[in-house]
């Protein structure tokens, strides 16, 4: 069996959610060819084709594909799909996009979100905020899967795959791009993070979540992440939203700050290897799922712990 | 322009749910159901656009069993025109949900179908985006901020690292991220009026969809559970631990 992987990257360089769900799409059995479709993507197919056990990269370079848009791409991989036996992208909010619409145009129903690859054809994945693991065997002859990337080690270089490309298809013309405001900050990605630093209401107001949650974060050079509550309240930007409905991560470390634990949220982040809990309730539930629990006010221990780093 | 609005029954998102001990599924006996959230707030997103004089009707969709009339009502008493149901027992996947929305969408040619990215149930966020596959129309996924204007829509989405801004010819499919709107609840009045609300009962048959699920579920488990750790007393022992023991430091 053949299987097409679809990459995330920002054209220049190719993104660790890649080389995660080229784990689970080289669990499957077969070759894996990765399609990196972009505008000046060169580069990042140059790093597709280095990263060890793929066989091949394609490169869609057209402006239409610049800015990811479902309506063109979807085309794109649909317009490939015949010589594939699985069609695989990490769970980004890109690929997300993407990837059903490319499922319905095979009419093939697509497996969300995967967390184990059970057989070719037989995937976990969580239902009910991560509540109930399902295990579910497609019967489509195709298979289109989404990676959820946290639970998926990623594949280190080793390879060097040739590099062909692929015809842009025809633009459906049934969108356009407007534009976009990407947050600019020199800290980690949340999802691909070794640290990560969250903080939750009880911060109580947007100043407070940065005097308290940030120079933390800074000191472990960590991602810095947000409970729903904290979105919702505007103390944070929605895509440091961790949770059900935000990112879902898992990494070394996870330092929540006046986060109760709500089951969205630790939807989001019980994966992590090691979970510190820091809140003045002890009853909250997020004591539950911590490793270490420390109970008080977050005023006064966050910087008792920036002090103690040094 | 017609709005159409797909609605799911769900476990009511505060309830802890619990998988049956003989792993063939969710124990959902005696659980509370509501709307799924992101339909909720597709809806107030609906009303608030046929508010603004942008639309003249929004018509609520729900596929599955009898009692999604409940969920119909509720999408009535907050203020929808009229309501269908799609009578389907058992679990309906998503593209089978979108090839029954997708005859209806021929049916009611509606400029805008508005949905929430994804339904707390199964968790598949998929549905909007084939809907939009079928139907030959563009996309516009976890909507934060959604501006009609003719013959376009503009939507603000949630994107990894920050928000991107499409625009789609109409007729056009949106699915709604949490920040979109707030959702008003449905005044007592409302209820009310919402019973004498026309709500029409369809099969998938009428449809000429095929609802037999693609994936077979195997199995169902609880999650690897994880035990409490311990407490510490200050800032100094929590460093100390996390650098001796946990060695993350």
């Amino acid at each position: 069996m053949t299987t097409l992987l679809l990459a995330e990257h920002d054209n220049a360089s190719l993104k660790d959610a890649t080389n995660r769900a080229l784990t689970a799409a080289l669990a499957l059995g077969g070759d894996v060819h990765v399609l990196v479709a972009g505008s000046g993507c060169g580069p990042a197919a140059e790093a597709a084709a280095k990263l060890s056990g793929v066989a091949k990269v394609l490169v869609a370079d057209a402006d239409g594909y610049a800015h990811q848009l479902a309506e063109p791409v979807a085309d794109l991989i649909a317009s490939l799909a015949g010589g594939y036996d699985a069609i695989v992208a990490p769970a980004t909010s890109a690929a997300k996009n993407t990837l059903p619409r490319v499922a319905a145009l095979l009419d093939v129903m697509q497996v969300s979100d995967i967390t184990a690859v059970v057989a070719p054809d037989t995937f976990e994945r969580p239902i009910y905020a991560g509540n109930a693991i399902q295990t579910v065997k497609a019967t489509d002859a195709k298979k289109v899967i989404t990676v959820r990337t946290s639970t998926f080690a990623a594949t280190g270089e080793g390879g060097s795959a040739p590099v062909e490309t692929v015809a842009a298809v025809a633009d459906p013309a049934l969108s356009s791009f407007v534009g976009e405001a990407i947050s600019e900050n020199d800290r980690p990605e949340l999802t691909s993070a070794k640290i990560i630093v969250s903080g939750g209401r009880a911060l109580g107001s947007a100043e407070k979540f940065q005097q308290v949650v940030l120079p933390l974060a800074d000191r472990l050079g960590a991602a810095v992440g947000a409970s729903r509550a904290a979105v919702d309240a505007g103390y944070a930007p929605n895509d440091w939203q961790v949770g059900q409905t935000g990112k879902v991560v898992a990494p070394e470390l996870y330092i929540a700050l006046g986060i109760s634990g709500a089951i969205q949220h630790l939807a989001g982040m019980k994966d992590s290897k090691i979970i510190v809990a820091v809140n003045k309730d002890d009853e909250a539930p997020i004591f539950q799922v911590a490793d270490y629990g420390l109970v008080g006010d977050i005023f006064e221990l966050v910087p008792q712990i920036v002090k103690e780093l040094g | 322009m017609k709005i159409l609005v797909p609605v799911k029954r769900v476990v009511d998102y505060n309830v802890k749910i619990r998988v049956k001990p003989d792993g063939s599924g969710v124990d959902l006996a005696n659980v509370k159901m509501s709307m799924n959230p992101f339909d909720e707030i597709a809806v107030e997103e609906a009303l608030r656009i046929k508010e603004a004089g942008k639309a003249t009707e929004v018509v609520v969709v729900s596929i599955g069993p009898a009692q999604a009339q409940e969920t119909l009502r509720t999408g009535l008493a907050m203020g929808a025109d009229r309501g269908i149901l799609v009578q389907v027992d058992g679990t309906v996947e998503p593209l089978a949900v979108a090839k029954i929305l997708k005859a209806i969408a021929l049916e009611e040619q509606p400029g805008l179908i508005i949905l929430g990215k994804q339904a707390i149930d199964d968790d598949c966020n998929q549905t909007g985006q084939m809907l939009a596959a079928l139907l030959g129309w563009g996309q516009g996924t976890f909507a934060s901020k959604v501006v009609p204007a003719e013959g376009t829509v503009d939507v603000t989405r949630e994107i990894d690292g920050g928000l991107q801004t499409v625009q789609l010819k109409l007729p056009a499919v949106v699915t709604t991220d949490l920040r979109l709107n707030e959702p008003r609840y449905a005044s007592l009045p409302n209820i009310m009026k919402a019973k004498k609300k026309p709500l029409e009962t369809k099969s998938a048959a009428d449809y000429g969809v095929d609802t037999a699920p693609r994936l077979t579920v195997v199995k169902t488990a609880e999650p690897a559970g994880r035990q409490a750790g311990i407490k510490v007393g200050s800032a100094a022992e929590l460093v100390a631990k996390l650098r001796q023991e946990a060695g993350v430091l």
